[in-house]
């Protein structure tokens, strides 16, 4: 039973939890309470503390903007203004816009859950009740009336989920096929090297205005959503090219004595490609594919902002411009999601790769 | 007609200033049956004269015959006992294994192939072990896969490169038995590289000591004139093995003497004395 928990724990790359199954089953009480104390306590200590610095912080931001704000009343309408800007103030007409507190950011990340339920039991009942109505029109042979009202922040998060795995896939699809055919022929990859060390290092916002120019052009016809489209092909170029070089370079390194094993059983080309190259090229492939992960999650957020696509990209942005009381709590909210899935992802991305690659040891 | 001939072959790597000749001038037969040992130095170049005879390397002048014909490249009937295993480490004992025989007997059925996987492990004791993954065997285990993957192909000749040079000596001991009884049930022709002279002893019909490369040629042949089956523990005190072993030692000590002094140069020190100004005793002046 201990056993299976930490192989699990392992496995999906929480190892650090391990001490304290051990303590748990009550093995090694001082050994396993020092690793304890060494994985899980301090890190929840400087946890605790980065929440501290940053309350402070926070409180010492918006006193700086609030006293600007009764400075420059008192300058323009004497002590009554002073008076009248901190009834505005505390009843939030005027607003103090500067870095959130934790405690705001916790509250905005209730509403936030707070309004996807409302959202949620809305949509419920429009569909409740357009469902006579669709059934008429289907069979009438027309479109199903769908909800259009505004998505909610789950919603938008999972928008965002599904544009990164889309890019990913295409990620995968384009460049391991295109790394094994350039780490197999020298001629292709020195050809290719050029046009890839310069497409490498262009920035999201680039790669994202020419896959619109492109998709715009080729979807003049199609009323789907393009805004979609454009966000995923762009999010899966960005991201391929850490796969593609590393796809290339295990392909093109394969050890030796793999290929001399080979030759001596006779393999076919094909065989030797599929048997031979590939899985030793595996694990290189596998650690290009968890970065190429990383990087579509973190480029999606820039890529999301400009193309519309109802994401967290677009819910960043549209809180920014928004700039209502607790427009910067949320972004702050969006921003802990981002990067708790984003931690996850990497993990998800870690334990794939652990299960299907060897080590030599 | 020889099995195996090797006439006036030379090998050398690189090109220009930087040319090696590994070896030259090899000339070598091989009889049907016949277990030939080759001992040298480290660094002489055998493991290039078997990737000759494998058919991984080709000779820039001369001709490596098999059966007559010369070698156009690796075959079944040549197999091939690599000196670091080379087990795929992503396939168990199983399909490693596996992937030989289904290599070598294309129209076999299934369950055909997999009793022949079988019983190959078997026959080197590691059936406990045949659903595990390389990495979860010790040395000699990984040899022993590796010597069965080159055996289960059925090939003519079996060519080993320092097999057993990784690996502990009593491991050692146990796996030459194993091959020598191998070798023995179906007589097949034996190639063995090997640093150790007594293992060549032990094993081979022939010893031929390579001397050492750059240029490596071969020396003057000793045969191992030794009862089979030849027991170990009675070897030490038999004096035909000690006149053989002593003979073979003699020569390789002989020709690496040779070398070495080829290889050094004298240099022409400049008479300097060092100028001491002051008397410094452990970082303080006196």
């Amino acid at each position: 039973m201990k056993d299976k928990i930490i192989n699990v724990l392992r496995f999906i790359g929480l190892g650090f939890f391990e001490p304290a199954v051990r303590l748990a089953a009550g093995e090694d009480p001082k050994k396993n309470l020092t690793a304890l104390f060494q994985k899980v306590f301090f890190p929840i200590i400087s946890i605790f503390l980065f929440f501290v610095l940053w309350n402070v912080g926070a409180t010492k931001l918006y006193n700086v903007e609030k006293d600007y704000k009764i400075d420059t009343a008192r300058e323009t309408r004497g002590e009554a203004g002073v008076k009248e800007e901190l009834a505005r103030i505390e009843s939030g007409e005027s607003t103090v816009n500067s870095l959130p507190a934790p405690s705001a950011v916790w509250d905005a990340f209730k509403n936030l859950l707070k309004d996807h339920k409302e959202i949620s039991a809305k949509k419920k009942a429009f569909t409740e009740r357009v469902a006579k109505t669709n059934e008429k029109r289907e069979a009438q042979g027309l479109d199903a009336i769908t909800y259009t009202g505004r998505p909610s922040f789950v919603d938008q998060v999972k928008t965002s989920l599904w544009t990164v795995f889309c890019g990913f896939l295409l990620a995968l699809v384009l460049a391991v096929p295109i790394g094994m055919l350039l780490g197999l022929s020298e001629t292709l990859r020195s050809s290719m090297n050029w046009l890839i060390q310069i497409f490498k290092p262009v920035s999201p916002v680039v790669w994202f205005l020419l896959v619109y120019m492109i998709v715009k052009t080729l979807t003049l016809t199609y009323d789907g959503d393009v805004s979609f489209i454009i966000s995923f092909i762009a999010v899966g170029l960005c991201a391929m090219w850490a796969t593609l070089v590393n796809t290339t370079l295990g392909v093109s390194t394969v050890d030796n004595d793999y290929i001399n094993v080979a030759k001596v059983l006779n393999l076919s080309v094909g065989q030797k490609v599929f048997k031979i190259v590939l899985p030793s090229a595996f694990p290189l492939i596998f650690t290009g594919l968890r970065i190429t992960v990383s990087v579509a999650w973190m480029v999606l957020i820039a890529i999301e902002l400009l193309s519309q696509s109802p994401g967290l990209g677009t819910f960043v942005w549209e809180e920014f411009q928004n700039g209502a009381n607790d427009s910067n709590a949320k972004i702050i909210a969006a921003m802990f999601v981002i990067g708790i899935i984003g931690f996850m992802l990497d993990r998800i991305m870690f334990s794939i790769q652990k299960l299907v690659t060897f080590t030599d040891q | 007609m020889a099995y195996i001939e090797l006439k006036n072959v030379s090998k050398s790597y690189g090109t220009g200033k930087d040319r090696v000749e590994i070896l030259s001038n090899i000339n070598l037969k091989i009889e049907e049956g016949e277990f030939i040992a080759i001992v040298g130095f480290s660094g002489s170049g055998k493991t290039t004269l078997i990737k000759l005879i494998a058919g991984l390397e080709f000779p820039d002048e001369g001709e490596v015959l098999y059966k007559g014909e010369p070698v156009t490249g690796p075959s079944h009937e040549r197999g091939l006992i690599f000196q670091n295993y080379s087990l795929l480490p992503w396939l168990t004992v199983r399909n490693n294994v596996g992937m030989a025989v289904k290599e070598r007997f294309k129209s076999w059925a299934k369950d055909k192939l997999k009793k022949r996987v079988e019983d190959y492990v078997g026959m080197v004791g590691l059936s406990h072990a045949i659903n595990k993954l390389p990495k979860a065997l010790s040395g000699g285990m990984r040899q022993r896969v590796s010597v069965t993957r080159a055996l289960s192909m059925s090939p003519d000749v079996i060519l080993m490169d320092e097999p057993l040079s990784a690996l502990d000596a009593l491991t050692r001991g146990t796996l030459q038995d194993e091959i020598l009884s191998i070798w023995n049930k179906d007589k097949k022709t034996a190639l063995l590289i090997t640093n150790d002279v007594d293992e060549g002893i032990y094993m081979a019909d022939r010893i031929i000591p390579l001397r050492p490369g750059p240029n490596a040629t071969l020396g003057p042949e000793f045969a191992v004139e030794l009862q089979r089956p030849r027991v170990k523990t009675e070897l030490n005190s038999n004096d035909t093995f000690k006149k053989l072993r002593n003979s073979i030692t003699n020569y390789l000590i002989q020709i690496g003497e040779e070398r070495s002094k080829g290889l050094s140069k004298e240099y022409n020190l400049p008479d300097i004395k060092p100028v001491l100004r002051t008397k410094v005793f452990q970082g303080t002046r006196v």
